[in-house]
């Protein structure tokens, strides 16, 4: 490349990262506005302010926004346990075994990704009224599974078929008995697609927003993207809106951290998933 | 036997409801009056397909999967083209850039632009009032193209990383040797992107274009913080929403869910059985 082509990519590749940023940096300066700021519709605050997030981590707001941080981290931390469990075994049958039913799972969990959610949402809103899962932990859970485990399966099948499985009988030739075999091959082979799976099967829970406000009444279980949206919409008006932004970017922080830490990962997860799948 | 349990729950909570949503669509089911239910066939759907609202959130809805497939998968290609050729140095940087906006939740986008865009607050009209035919004033969320059109570059920032990642990955598998062989005949870059790049990556290109399409049919995170629906620009799942979960007119909304569900249905179709895409050859079987 000569050195005028290095400098466009360099430019191409910068303006990329300003596409990214922009709207996030947005959104992390109207959190720091005053009230009386907000109404110049500057892209900077002139004065910087803590106050929105005083507002919602110990102020009046706190009781609305604390209880649905909870409840967004535990419900997706949990049905991303769930669903890599599940998908692990599905995958090590999928990349391992040969038996008919291979391709149905993979169909279904394409079907099923492809699903619009609405559709499942009010069946489920009835059901769930009438067993007492409505406005419980376990009645996003279920749902957040038919979320994640389509991605799941897939991203992690296509990580489970480049491992060398021969190694397992390898390692058994050679006197490691079949539990020592596993564990010291195999699963430091597949921990990282594990690992992987389960960033981008987070992701999937942390973005629902339509099963959080249709299967949630309180904050005994709506989560932030939930609680969040609710304050949209018909109050447009009076919407506190350096509240909520604080809201917004403190939602933001762990998938942000996930993206920085684990970037590379991330995207071959993606892609794995996606094209090889 | 492994695979049975995953098997099982994504079965049970998609089958389920599905079928619960045909048999819903064929009563006059309200829950705000829930003893009075009664069979009336396939009248729901005729007072839904009968309805201006209905074809409404189905335009609303084509118009924006439309136009923001298209931009995002030409806007795609080119970020992708650009992260190929991006610089050893800055490739890091730019690769965390880029899952930015595939990983801030979409309400979190959706509040970004609406208030970007705000009448009271946003900075984009005091930064666009210079521009000729734009005034300083303007309310993006007074009429119903404007308002789409926000809801299109929300929706648009959001989704096109993940796009260029998918393109990424099947840049990525044509054959150098064909990009040399060209080079070498004295292609031109617009000629090699045409004949060459473009034709060996047409099973990503589709995939992407699957995916992305029927993600795009079924938009609701964003319509519901930016307009609720207001202005004629409710979609098809909004207007689902509307229905059910807050009006409780459970078998009007199951014949609006059931006829999304036939739309996306005749999408996958129209992929699979028009434009030849091939899930299989794209999976590397």
């Amino acid at each position: 490349m000569s050195r005028r082509e290095k400098v466009g990519w360099l430019i191409g590749g910068l303006a990329i990262v300003v596409y990214a940023l922009f709207p996030v940096a947005w959104i992390v300066s109207l959190s720091l506005k005053a009230p009386s700021d907000i109404a110049n519709r500057q892209f900077l605050p002139t004065v910087g302010t803590w106050e929105n997030y005083r507002l919602i981590l110990t102020g009046e707001a706190s009781e609305l926004f604390l209880p649905a941080l909870r409840n967004s981290f535990g419900i997706c931390l949990i049905a991303t346990a769930i669903s890599c469990v599940l998908s692990m075994f599905a995958a090590y049958a999928i990349a391992r075994l040969d038996f008919p039913g291979k391709r149905l799972i993979l169909s279904t969990a394409l079907a099923v990704a492809i699903f619009p959610v609405i559709s499942i949402v009010t069946p489920l809103f009835n059901l769930w009224r009438q067993i007492g899962l409505y406005d419980t932990w376990p009645g996003l859970i279920i749902p957040y599974l038919s979320l994640t485990l389509p991605l799941a399966i897939w991203t992690l099948s296509a990580f489970f078929r480049e491992i060398p499985w021969e190694m397992e009988q390898a390692a058994q030739v050679d006197g490691a008995t079949s539990w020592q075999a596993f564990r010291k091959v195999i699963v430091p082979l597949a921990a990282p697609g594990v690992f992987t799976t389960a960033i981008i099967a987070f992701f999937i829970a942390w973005n629902d927003f339509i099963y959080g406000i249709s299967l949630t009444s309180t904050e005994a279980s709506r989560p932030v993207p939930a609680a969040l949206g609710l304050f949209s919409g018909a109050s447009q008006f009076e919407a506190p809106n350096g509240p909520i932004a604080a809201a917004a970017v403190i939602v933001t922080i762990p998938v942000v951290v996930l993206v920085l830490l684990f970037q590379r990962r991330i995207v071959a997860g993606l892609t794995n998933g996606a094209v090889k799948g | 036997m492994l695979a049975g349990p995953a098997f099982a729950v994504m079965l049970l909570v998609t089958a389920y409801p599905i079928l619960q949503a045909v048999y819903d669509s064929l009563f006059d089911f309200r829950l705000t009056d829930p003893g009075n239910r009664s069979f009336n066939g396939l009248q729901n759907y005729s007072v839904i397909l009968t309805d201006r609202i209905w074809w409404t959130s189905l335009a609303v809805t084509l118009f924006i999967t439309a136009i923001t497939v298209a931009v995002e998968l030409v806007l795609g290609f080119g970020l992708a083209l650009v992260m190929m050729k991006a610089l050893r140095a800055i490739r890091p940087v730019v690769r965390a850039a880029i899952l930015i906006p595939y990983a801030v939740i979409t309400v979190v986008s959706a509040f970004a632009w609406q208030y970007a865009f705000a009448l009271d607050s946003g900075f984009v009209n005091s930064w666009l009032g210079w521009l000729p035919g734009i005034s300083a004033d303007t309310d993006w969320f007074g009429g119903t193209w404007k308002a789409l059109f926000v809801v299109c570059v929300a929706e648009i920032w959001k989704t096109t990383p993940f796009i260029s990642l998918l393109l990424l990955a099947g840049l990525a598998q044509v054959p150098e040797v064909l990009q040399e062989a060209a080079k070498v005949d004295g292609a031109t870059w617009w000629q090699r992107l045409n004949r060459v790049t473009i034709p060996n990556m047409k099973a990503a290109i589709m995939v992407a274009l699957l995916f992305r399409t029927l993600d795009a049919f079924r938009i609701f995170d964003s319509i519901f913080v930016m307009t609720g629906g207001a202005n004629s620009t409710e979609t098809v799942s909004f207007l689902a929403y509307r229905q059910t979960i807050s009006r409780l007119e459970i078998g009007l909304g199951s014949a609006v869910s059931v006829l999304l569900f036939v739309c996306v249905v005749l999408i996958c179709a129209l992929f699979i059985k028009g434009f030849r895409v091939d899930l299989a050859s794209a999976r590397g079987e």
